[in-house]
């Protein structure tokens, strides 16, 4: 492996690791104000619908809301189920056999 | 390691179990990309293992397959991984909890689906570290062995979207998007999070749109208790 792509990849691994590393570091060592306490109580219901919705909704770059997108069919008949189940790992395995049905039916 | 400690490790590398679904797939494909790119399986290894970041990952190798300067990849990657800033915050509070010492250690192996598991979890219940080790470094292990596989066999591997892996991931978000949503206003929060993140998808390149939609929503959120 030559030297530079050596350096290429510490320096991605350097400005990956700081942003993950820095937050923790800074707000473990002191009393997080209240304001923030609340705004970080927020983040994980908003985060994990800002990753969701674009993997569904957007294929090959564009939106497609239509039956076509079997990622979004298979999501809307899922998720009653991961509502119901509230476990992860049934719901991941029921999506996968729903997409695998509606792949064999539709195309 | 007590016995509490070994129910956590065992509890941490199953919840990890989705995101090796999920991994696994992406790791083949990103493997295959960079063995056009003229990648080793080793290269890609060493990426893997010192980056291990999925989207800045696929963006590096597409720069080095259009031979761009690498300060330009390194300045990509830092942008595109700036989310994890916000990951990390939100962590913290149980970071400090189950161990300090271990924070510049395990701060490594946040990624959008193990911040998007271990936040759940840790919020439910209480869990020592051996559970973040379990989830975290199996997750982890996936990502590096399938980029490495991908690369060197990357030609081999059957079409994996006709097995449905394809849903593994978004099926991972939505159970776990269920466990948060609460009451009406989290569902509320849900909805304004999800369009703006696609919203933003849209009109601003570079992986913006994560980041911006929960900044925005959260702020939302605080204004609306007052």
């Amino acid at each position: 492996m030559d030297k530079n792509y050596l350096l290429l990849l510490l320096g991605m691994a350097l400005v990956t690791y700081l942003p993950r590393f820095m937050p923790a570091l800074i707000l473990s060592k002191r009393n997080i104000p209240e304001v923030l306490v609340k705004f970080l109580n927020y983040i994980p219901v908003s985060v994990l619908s800002a990753l969701l919705f674009p993997s569904i909704l957007v294929v090959d770059d564009k939106i497609n809301i239509s039956p076509s997108n079997t990622l979004l069919l298979t999501s809307i008949l899922t998720f009653p189920l991961a509502y119901k189940m509230k476990n992860m790992f049934l719901t991941v395995i029921a999506g996968m056999i729903i997409i695998v049905i509606l792949n064999r039916i539709l195309f | 390691m007590t016995d509490c400690e070994k129910r956590h490790l065992i509890f941490g590398i199953k919840r990890a179990a989705p995101i090796v679904l999920g991994y696994v797939p992406v790791g083949f494909a990103l493997g295959v990309l960079a063995a056009d790119a003229g990648l080793t399986p080793l290269q890609t290894g060493m990426m893997s293992l010192l980056v291990y970041a999925g989207s800045a990952q696929f963006i590096a190798v597409s720069m080095l397959s259009a031979a761009a300067s690498y300060p330009a990849i390194i300045a990509t990657t830092f942008l595109v991984n700036l989310r994890h800033l916000l990951f990390s915050a939100s962590l913290s509070p149980y970071f400090k909890e189950i161990s300090r010492k271990l924070i510049p250690f395990i701060s490594f192996f946040i990624t959008d689906e193990s911040f998007a598991v271990s936040i759940t979890d840790l919020r439910e219940r209480n869990l020592s570290y051996t559970y973040l080790l379990g989830l975290y470094v199996t997750s982890y292990l996936s990502w590096v062995l399938s980029t490495v596989i991908g690369t060197a066999f990357g030609n081999l591997i059957p079409d994996t979207k006709a097995l449905g892996f394809d849903f593994a991931l978004p099926g991972m978000f939505m159970a776990l998007l269920c466990m948060q949503i609460k009451d009406m206003k989290a569902a509320f929060i849900a909805l304004i999070a999800g369009a703006l993140s696609v919203f933003f998808l849209y009109v601003l390149p570079g992986n913006w749109n994560v980041i911006l939609a929960a900044v925005i929503t959260a702020m939302i959120g605080v204004l609306m208790e007052k």
